[in-house]
């Protein structure tokens, strides 16, 4: 015997994420195009982590198994540290990132719902900390030849042919460590990885996440909110200086279509759970972390800056959600504030 | 007419599925009266009728046989003509399978009227037709029963701006106002003409969701012919776009004139009123009929064979109107109102009341269980849709932890508990019932504390008495042991002494200044949302004071204490 409303309409968890997984196919897909099925191995290996963890701290916690593991958050976390990891970062790496965003910032907390970080960033900002190098080896451009990639994951690693920085490490270290000298443009202009906006292959993964992205809005899983806000402000802040002094500051089709710009405007960045909730909080939440991320990306020593920007800005969420209260029906004209 | 209205948005809403096809394919047709009416004594919000009949008494149709008792009340009369068998206790069409007095009548067969006379409102004062009104019995007919003569008050300006009809029926399911709009717009209208007249309205606004051309087309032409007869453009008939809860008083009123009237206070004070169109037609029907409301149109609809609208006595069972729509094999259930927000009720045989828009049958295909609750992830879907601008999940977190002041500081009390939210949540989260639990609890606790006051007031009054009754003690033992001395002196004081004493002025005083003390005490420690209630609002604690314990039982489920 239920209550009123008797019917509801068919949507689910498992469903909502579902289609987020499905909206990282194109972006996926683009990657393996351009560096190599590795990446494949890596969601594969971050999934069968990730279930099994979501399973034990289930059984551990006493919940249902399978209404749970089912749902599906496990694997969209899952997926996230696999796109967000070095695709060919060794195995262990990618088990243990795993793990800390399920078993720590996940079910510590409380699990489905209850986390007040994105886990998946999390294990991104954690394993950066503690192994930068390994974070920071990319599998060149161009180089798919899976064997050497899977070895690097599995066995013994012989990185150098292999490997290269992101374009945005690339520059970063360029512009901070060459001589004082070095220049935005002579950087870009001298490497043809730079490819033409956001460094070559990364300019279209960014492409293929931003499809996923449209395909998220349509679906209405997300809202524009946070999207739009956080690409703005990026846009605007890294414009903003460039045009200040374009020889010490990268423009921003540099910023939005290389590292995980595009990955965190729709995917990361609207995660529901650790974000805020009222329109106006998104809009102020998404430029924070953008802002954040510039910043980093900018002046910090780590390659990208989204992982610790989408933290920072997490502790504040409940702040900003608290301020920035919608006005209920009716109480238009009465004075807003914190509830 | 419609084109040239301008429509104002409200947030939210959902778009169900609406099944509103099938029982709108054939007339209304008249229920047959069965064997026996139960007429629950209490039909409206307010306080419920006095009986006025015995058993074995005969009665007339449309004979009153239960007197509006209070401010806030309404009438209740014989739907035929026959011998009343018993004023007893029966089980009323509610979720929680409550009692309550009703009388019992077998019908004679004749169904016979009582002397039938229009009533002159024009001659009448006011006062005079609101009273009129409030003995015709005429409630609310959307569902809430609000008594209607507490609204046909103009307010402090003695006018309003603007009267609105609401013919928008949202809820899935329900026909009721759609065949009563294509079948009777003229009496509607007629009704709207005396509503109008009593408010001092400029213009009336009938708001019909635009699923509805029938109805549409209907009501225009009899505004026309209103229109054409007045000499003035009054009467405007407005689709409005089909969106769940459109239908919603507030709602309505927001998206005809674009006026947001706050939780809590009276509409009149924003120009606005708003009426069902079967409430209008019950007003037609008191006063230029002289009928008082003793049937409604009720459309059957949900798990039958032929769903349709019956023109239905009050106290006639369920079970009999839902005979003649051939229910099918697999019915489990029978909802009174819509599926968004009706009512489950405890048996089949409860009886048709005055707010018995629809009798929906459930089944297990056609409301399936709701798949188990999950974790909220917050994505802010509920509040995508709530129409009240609330923040869905925040008011569910507190309720749920029963932290029941911070759910009162997201608005809890501004959720008219359409269930949008919990219509779209993905992790099938039953949200209303987490509120009304909450809203429940919260006006336990006060009901709880009111009444620890008055426990404490009497407390304090005692002890005030017993202070008196010692010093009086004290003042004849005095008096006594004086009295020899003084009596030829006490006997000259006593002739000029006033009437009371200073002393006893003073006690007077003293007791008084406690009162008062005791009063403003209360009035401190009082919760500040139930000061300064409308006759509404007091109406609606009523409501949900009687709810109360049904919802703990439904709410029990859902509270576990798992995280
Ligand atoms: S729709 Fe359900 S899951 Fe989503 S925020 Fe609202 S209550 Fe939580
Ligand atoms: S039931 Fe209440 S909280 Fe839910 S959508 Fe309706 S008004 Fe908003």
């Amino acid at each position: 015997m239920n209550n009123s409303p008797y019917f509801l309409q068919p949507a689910s968890v498992q469903s909502v994420m579902l289609r987020v997984l499905l909206a990282l196919l194109p972006g996926i897909a683009i990657y393996v195009w351009f560096f190599g099925a590795a990446v494949l191995v890596q969601i594969a290996l971050a999934s069968v982590t990730a279930l099994a963890a979501e399973a034990a701290m289930l059984k551990a916690r006493g919940k249902p198994l399978l209404m749970f593991l089912g749902d599906g958050s496990a694997l969209v976390t899952a997926w996230l540290i696999a796109l967000t990891f070095p695709p060919i970062a060794p195995w262990w790496l990618t088990v243990i990132g795993v793990l800390t965003a399920i078993v720590i910032a996940k079910h510590l907390y409380g699990g489905l719902g209850q986390n007040p970080f994105n886990p998946a960033m999390v294990a991104f900002a954690l394993m950066i900390v503690a192994y930068p190098s390994l974070m920071s080896q990319w599998p060149a451009v161009g180089f798919t030849d899976f064997l050497p990639q899977w070895n690097a994951i599995f066995g013994t690693r012989q990185l150098d042919a292999i490997t290269m920085a992101t374009p945005l490490d690339a520059l970063r270290t360029a512009l901070h460590t060459a001589d004082a000298r070095a220049t935005v443009a002579g950087v870009l202009g001298n490497d043809a990885t730079f490819g033409n906006i956001g460094g070559k292959g990364w300019e279209w993964v960014a492409a293929g996440y931003f499809l996923g992205g449209i395909y998220l809005l349509q679906q209405r899983i997300i809202t524009w909110h946070m999207p739009a806000a956080f690409l703005a402000t990026l846009f605007l802040i890294s414009g903003g200086f460039a045009l200040y002094d374009p020889t010490r500051f990268v423009g921003p089709s540099f910023h939005l279509f290389t590292g995980g710009a595009m990955l965190g405007a729709f995917f990361i960045v609207t995660d529901p759970v650790s974000g805020c909730t009222t329109p106006r909080g998104k809009l102020i939440f998404a430029a924070g972390i953008a802002l954040l991320t510039w910043v980093i990306r900018t002046f910090g020593a780590y390659p990208d800056g989204i992982a610790f920007a989408v933290l920072l800005m997490n502790i504040a969420a409940p702040l900003i959600d608290m301020y920035t209260q919608p006005p209920v029906f009716g109480h238009k004209n009465k004075r807003g504030g914190p509830p | 007419m419609s084109a040239l209205q301008r429509l104002f948005g409200f947030h939210g809403g959902v778009k169900p599925a609406y099944h509103k096809e099938a029982s709108t394919t054939a007339p209304i047709a008249v229920a047959p009266t069965p064997t026996r009416l139960v007429i629950p004594l209490h039909q409206s919000i307010g306080g419920p009728p006095r009986p006025l009949v015995k058993p074995g008494e005969r009665v007339l149709k449309g004979q009153r046989i239960g007197s509006a008792d209070g401010n806030v009340s309404s009438a209740v009369h014989a739907s035929t003509s026959g011998t009343v068998v018993a004023v007893e206790m029966c089980l009323m069409p509610h979720t929680s399978g409550l009692s309550a007095l009703c009388v019992v009548i077998e019908p004679d067969g004749r169904d016979e009227w009582i002397a039938l006379q229009a009533f002159d409102y024009r001659a009448a004062t006011p006062t005079q037709t609101r009273d009129y009104l409030r003995d015709a019995g005429v409630v609310g007919l959307g569902g809430a029963v609000f008594p209607t003569y507490l609204k046909l008050n103009a307010g402090k300006q003695g006018k309003l701006e603007t009267l609105v009809l609401n013919g928008a029926e949202c809820e899935p399911f329900i026909t009721c106002d759609d065949v009563l709009m294509r079948e009777r717009a003229d009496a509607i209208l007629r009704g709207a003409v005396i509503m109008r007249e009593m408010l001092a309205a400029g213009q009336v606004l009938v708001g019909i969701e635009d699923n509805k051309p029938e109805a549409v087309a209907a009501m225009e032409a009899a505004a026309r012919a209103v229109n054409a007869a007045s000499g003035d453009d009054a009467i405007r008939v407005v689709a409005v776009p089909t969106r769940y809860p459109a239908g919603g008083a507030k709602q309505l009123i927001r998206v005809l004139t674009g006026i947001e009237v706050p939780h809590g206070e009276r509409s009149t004070d924003y120009g606005v009123q708003c009426f069902n169109v079967g409430t209008a037609y019950a007003i037609h029907e008191a006063i230029e009929l002289g009928q008082p409301l003793i049937s409604r149109i009720v459309t059957v609809a949900g798990n039958v064979g032929h769903a349709r609208n019956y023109q239905v006595l009050f106290g006639t069972p369920m079970k009999d109107l839902i005979a003649l729509c051939a229910p099918l094999p697999d019915s489990d259930r029978v909802i009174m109102g819509g599926p968004m927000m009706g009512f489950l009720m405890p048996a089949d045989q409860v009886p048709v009341v005055k707010a018995t828009n629809c009798v929906l049958v459930g089944s297990k295909k056609l409301f399936p269980p709701p798949p188990p609750e999950m974790p909220c992830i917050r994505c802010g879907e509920c509040a995508k849709v709530c129409p009240a601008d609330l923040q869905p999940f925040e008011m569910y977190w507190f309720s749920r932890a029963r932290i029941f002041g911070k759910a009162q500081e997201y608005n809890l009390f501004d959720c008219i508990e359409c269930g949008c939210c919990a219509y779209v949540c993905p992790s099938r989260i039953p949200l209303v019932d987490y509120y009304r639990f909450a809203k429940s609890e919260i006006w336990t606790r006060e009901v709880e504390k009111e009444a620890a006051d008055e426990a404490r007031e009497r407390y304090e009054f005692r002890l005030l008495r017993e202070e008196r009754e010692k010093q009086e003690k004290a003042a004849k033992l005095a008096a006594k042991t004086a009295a020899g001395r003084e009596k030829a002196a006490a006997a000259v004081a006593e002739a000029q002494k006033p009437a009371v004493t200073p002393e006893e002025d003073a006690k007077k005083a003293l007791i008084a200044a406690a009162l008062e003390r005791v009063k403003t005490q209360k009035e401190l420690v009082h919760p500040e949302n139930t000061v300064d209630l409308t006759p509404e609002q007091q109406a609606e604690v009523a409501a949900i004071e009687a709810r109360r314990a049904e919802i703990r039982e439904m709410a029990k489920p859902h509270l576990r204490q798992d995280d």
